[in-house]
């Protein structure tokens, strides 16, 4: 495990294992609270916070722990995290803590953030421990700010709204309004357009990695003329 | 002479996918020529730009996914898609419902699930709950009131375009309202059948019109049993089972919606001949069908008597859809010369 660079892990978490798109882990608070950017940006950040944090806990102490209890051990470290990460929005962003409600606390049951730790952090040293822990949850915050803004648009008509939440009362006018009397589209906003929109996203990233193969299979060396054709019938023991 | 000699059968059938789906659009003609009478030309401009679209999403998403455009184009079955739901939606809704409807039946609920043939749900009834449940406010409130409802002329063509491309703001007032089926389910709370009979909305006469539009989608519902496209199971179980329902839980009409109302009101005819019998969607088996077609009518009676939506055929058929594959595991007829049927789930599957 340690022969992984810090590039490949990046890598990982962004989008060869992407938690949302490959992993499809976390999705309850993925689809529940991308109703709009601000929504989604507020909940990756918090998840973010928490992952980082439970990362570098988990690493910290992983040759302490025995097997038997580790479970309950890192349950306990997401927590309080989440507890911090709870208590922080309450203190800087209480409106948009009152919009995400339950799914704050929820965090401790996002299994992407006990996935990374009993899967990563506790084999791992510190270091490629912080940058899985960041890249993934970054990796997941993309995706919910591209849901939570195509649910936006395809549900509202507008984009950035209500950012003041998040970034203070300046950010009140970013807000744009892409058509005029838009009627309000209820499948975006409801949960069904989030698992729609999903899909999508899942679809359009296996497209990309198709055409990807496609490139890696057509730069590779082709076969000289004259070298001998391996026969390929029967069984290589 | 050279006698060409084949084996048996010698006879086969003329039908092909091409002309069952033409069988089945020319049978919805009667219908619509009695809304369109009725209701004005709404539901028949609504119709043409619902096919115009389905056959448009159709060309393009066979193109995304590479497929022989000619091949599938003439099998009529995106026109039927796009004909059934211009027959559902009302006829002074906004032209992007329409739109909205027939590209999401056509792109969403049939292509990606693998097209023609391929498609879980009916993708006409997907187009349709989606409006409705993305769009309440002008899917109540874009139904045309017929002639003797409004006591007035019904819109003419160009001032019905108008409505349904420029908005609503040009309607005059009396010329849309909400349907007879959801009219008297709100009224009777507050009165009773000759109190309701006697307002406004009804000046009278139960059905409003729809009567008459719901025995011409049965006449051409016969046509298509006569014609065997479809089989008699569906349609009878749905609309006996609806019945007894309404006989059995709703039998007073001072509480309840009348059978009249359940069977001569709302989409019930079109659903039961058009839309329940989608050859895909619907289970296949015999007993399967007469289950399946049982299923809707309960469903319809249930969502209609204490559901919050008008008319309920497109969930009563998208919730019986996702049923369809588990009855006819369990419905299977026995094989000739097998002593018993083979029921249930093979075994590797279970």
């Amino acid at each position: 495990m340690a022969t992984k660079s810090l590039r490949d892990i990046s890598l990982d978490g962004l989008w060869h294992n992407n938690p949302a798109l490959v992993q499809l882990l976390g999705l309850c608070p993925l689809l529940a609270v991308t109703g709009s950017v601000v929504n989604a940006l507020g909940l990756g950040l918090a998840t973010m916070m928490v992952l980082v944090g439970s990362n570098f806990s988990v690493s910290l102490i992983r040759n302490h722990v025995p097997d038997a209890v580790r479970l309950p051990a890192f349950v306990m470290i997401i927590a309080s995290f989440t507890t911090v990460a709870e208590l922080v929005m309450q203190a800087f962003t209480y409106e948009l803590y009152e919009v995400l409600g339950i799914f704050i606390p929820l965090i401790v049951t996002n299994c992407a953030i006990l996935g990374r730790a009993d899967a990563f952090a506790c084999k791992n040293p510190i270091i490629p421990s912080v940058v899985d822990g960041f890249t993934m949850a970054l990796g997941f915050t993309i995706v919910l700010i591209i849901l939570g803004a195509m649910r936006e648009i395809l549900g509202q008509g507008v984009i950035f709204s209500d950012m003041q939440l998040l970034f203070g009362p300046a950010a009140a006018s970013w807000k744009i309004e892409l058509v005029k009397d838009y009627p309000d589209f209820l499948f975006a906003i409801l949960p069904p357009g989030a698992f729609m929109a999903m899909g999508l996203l899942i679809a359009l990233k296996n497209i990309i990695d198709d055409k990807l193969k496609e490139k890696a299979e057509a730069q590779k060396a082709p076969v000289e003329a004259g070298s001998k054709r391996v026969r390929v019938t029967g069984k290589i023991s | 002479m050279g006698l060409l000699t084949l084996s048996s059968p010698h006879t086969h059938g003329p039908n092909s996918t091409s002309k069952v789906m033409a069988t089945v659009i020319l049978a919805t003609l009667p219908g619509l020529a009695v809304i369109t009478a009725l209701f004005g030309w709404g539901t028949f401009i609504n119709v043409l730009l619902a096919s115009a679209t389905a056959v448009a999403s159709e060309a393009a998403i066979l193109s995304i996914r590479k497929r022989p455009l000619a091949f599938f184009l003439k099998d009529n079955t995106a026109l039927l898609t796009g004909v059934l739901i211009g027959l559902a939606l009302p006829p002074f809704a906004p032209f992007w419902i329409t739109l909205v409807a027939t590209a999401f039946a056509i792109v969403f609920a049939k292509q990606l699930y693998g097209g023609m043939g391929n498609n879980p749900f009916n993708p006409a009834m997907v187009g349709y709950a989606l409006v409705l449940v993305s769009f309440p406010v002008q899917m109540t409130t874009s139904w045309a009131l017929s002639t003797q409802m409004s006591g007035q002329a019904t819109l003419g063509f160009a001032d019905t375009l108008q409505v349904i491309f420029a908005g609503s703001a040009s309607l005059a007032d009396g010329f849309s309202g909400a349907t007879p089926l959801d009219a008297y389910k709100h009224l009777i709370a507050k009165g009773t059948a000759d109190s309701v009979l006697a307002e406004a909305t009804f000046n009278g006469w139960l059905n409003g019109g729809w009567e008459w539009v719901n025995l011409a989608f049965l006449a051409g519902g016969l046509v298509l049993i006569w014609r065997r496209i479809i089989s008699w199971h569906i349609p009878l179980a749905m609309l006996v089972s609806l019945s007894l329902c309404s006989l059995m839980l709703g039998w007073d009409e001072d509480m309840y919606t009348p059978l009249s109302l359940h069977l001569l009101s709302g989409a019930t005819m079109l659903g039961a001949f058009f839309i329940a019998t989608d050859p895909v969607s619907a289970s296949t088996t015999p007993r399967g069908k007469l289950i399946y077609g049982a299923g809707i009518g309960i469903l319809l009676y249930v969502i209609r008597t204490w559901g919050a939506y008008p008319d309920a055929v497109a969930f009563a058929v998208l919730l019986m859809n996702f049923a369809a594959p588990f009855i006819d595991a369990y419905t299977q007829p026995r094989t000739y010369g097998h002593a018993k049927a083979k029921r249930g789930l093979p075994p590797k599957q279970r």
